[in-house]
């Protein structure tokens, strides 16, 4: 049982989440409740690593990431070396390749708050911070709750783009998934099994999550 | 109830309709698709390894010319490849990239034949200066010249390429000093590409990879000596049930022409081809 990849995978995940989710907050509500100019594009941008292959993200990446380039150099200077091949690096691809995951969910459920609503916390006497804190994150719970288990469980399963960036390098870029392709291979089947195995648990876990959060959590809504 | 029965039967509904056209189409596909098949000779299907795709189109063009195929091929990873044939895949003949694959669809199914067609040669590429194209021995040179910079080889866990990378690092006695700078690729095509965008100093890919123009005009090479490595003998085989024109592509690959072909590619051609041997499941 690789024990690296497992930790490199929990880790790649986690984080990924506790970015995004607080990301998806932001950007959620903003497309729902705001109207400005270019939203339409700001929401295809929003979509476009789920259409875009996850070589070719990876591919444009790894380009990004090579030292030759500005953008390359800009990257060194900040993070003191290149990202390519670094756990770093692959933090930044499940970050880029995860934002449709945060984004929608949290979206839609902040859609789903009347403005009548917001309007009458106001008339109550609460300012914007604590409309959010008070009545909409909690009406939009189920919403974030669906995107951190959607980042986590995509991020567990990614291949394509940690593969392209990452270099396969044990106990820094190789994650569970990239493992169970390096034993079948290698014609490890039963390990791969092994390895499956364990990643099926962690993704219904994250899903169960999903299924038991969005029931419990179920508000009634107000009717304008 | 009787009321809605009758209506539905009356109007046709839209899903009909749907389903009426769906249907329509396919048999036209069908059709059209039957024409064309017999029109021409069915394709040898022909699953070959990822590191023959610059190769192919020189052995096409000469299969073409001999009057043999036509052929359709599958690139893939030889491993996935040699998955899918045991599995049943219906391909007639197998180029491998090395010799193990081949044991193992040989324990799944019959093989008719089979022989090594070429051996892989490993290249040095690297963005810097390498000084003229020629053959060493002297790996250690080549790894001090990549400073603390990356260097990227094939999985040497699976990618053929890769074991044979590491086995002529061991040999060279540099094994220990670069291992903490090596990034692992899928196969010889990524590894290449880590050097070609610049996120590798160097990497270790095959020969007919580096001789292709796409690495040539960005990319100096130097040929890694076979003689710190294994021999990457890569095997072919016709599976049993082959039909007459996979028996002729077999032939043709197996052939002094093909051998010809290959060598001006960048492999070691095996003198002369051998002939079918038993295979013995062997552990690499």
């Amino acid at each position: 049982m690789p024990v690296d990849a497992t930790l490199t995978s929990l880790w790649l995940a986690g984080l990924t989440a506790l970015i995004l989710v607080p990301f998806g907050v932001w950007a959620g509500r903003a497309l729902a409740t705001a109207q400005f100019a270019g939203k339409g594009f700001v929401e295809t941008l929003v979509l476009l690593p789920l259409i875009l292959p996850p070589t070719v993200l990876g591919y444009y990446l790894l380009v990004a990431f090579a030292p030759a380039n500005p953008v390359g150099q800009a990257i060194n200077t900040v993070f003191g070396g290149s990202l390519a091949f670094s756990f770093e690096g692959i933090l930044i691809a499940s970050l880029i390749a995860n934002v449709p995951f945060a984004v929608q969910p949290i979206q839609r459920s902040f859609e789903a708050i009347p403005d009548t609503v917001r309007e009458a916390a106001w008339v109550s006497g609460l300012n914007g911070w604590q409309t959010l804190w008070r009545i909409e994150l909690p009406l939009a719970w189920p919403g974030i709750v669906t995107a951190a288990a959607l980042v986590m469980a995509h991020t567990l399963g990614e291949f394509g783009v940690i593969l392209m960036v990452g270099g396969n390098i044990p106990g820094e870029t190789q994650t569970l998934s990239i493992a169970i392709y390096d034993r079948l291979q290698a014609f490890k089947t039963a390990e791969a099994g092994l390895i499956s195995a364990v990643l099926l648990v962690a993704s219904l876990a994250a899903l169960a999550i999903v299924q038991t959060t969005a029931a419990t959590g179920r508000t009634p809504r107000p009717r304008p | 109830m009787s009321d809605g029965m009758e209506r539905r039967r009356k109007h046709p509904t839209r899903r009909h309709v749907i389903l009426g056209g769906c249907a329509v189409a396919v048999a036209g596909l069908g059709i059209g698709a039957n024409s064309a098949w017999s029109a021409n000779r069915k394709p040898v299907l022909v699953a070959a390894a990822a590191n023959l795709r610059p190769v192919m189109p020189a052995l096409l063009a000469a299969m073409g010319e001999a009057g043999v195929g036509p052929v359709r091929i599958s690139f893939g990873a030889s491993g996935n490849l040699a998955r899918q044939i045991a599995q049943g895949a219906p391909f007639e003949v197998f180029m491998s990239a090395d010799r193990a694959r081949v044991s193992f669809v040989a324990e799944h199914r019959r093989i008719e034949a089979q022989a090594v067609y070429a051996r892989g040669r490993l290249a040095w590429v690297s963005a810097a200066g390498l000084g003229a194209d020629r053959e060493t021995a002297d790996l250690a040179a080549l790894v001090a010249a990549t400073g603390d910079g990356r260097v990227a080889i094939g999985n040497p866990e699976h990618a053929p390429y890769g074991i044979a990378a590491r086995a002529a690092l061991q040999s060279a006695n540099v094994w220990s000093a670069i291992e903490p700078r090596l990034v692992f690729a899928e196969n010889v095509a990524q590894a290449a590409q880590f050097a070609l965008t610049g996120n590798a100093a160097a990497a270790i890919t095959s020969l007919s990879l580096a001789r292709t123009p796409e690495l040539r005009a960005r990319l100096a090479s130097v040929t890694i000596a076979e003689a710190l490595h294994p021999p990457i003998e890569q095997e072919i085989a016709l599976l049993a049930g082959a039909s007459d024109a996979a028996r002729a592509v077999y032939a043709f690959i197996v052939s002094p022409a093909a051998a010809r072909i290959f060598a001006e590619a960048g492999y070691a051609v095996p003198s002369p081809a051998k002939p079918a041997k038993p295979t013995k499941p062997s552990k690499s």
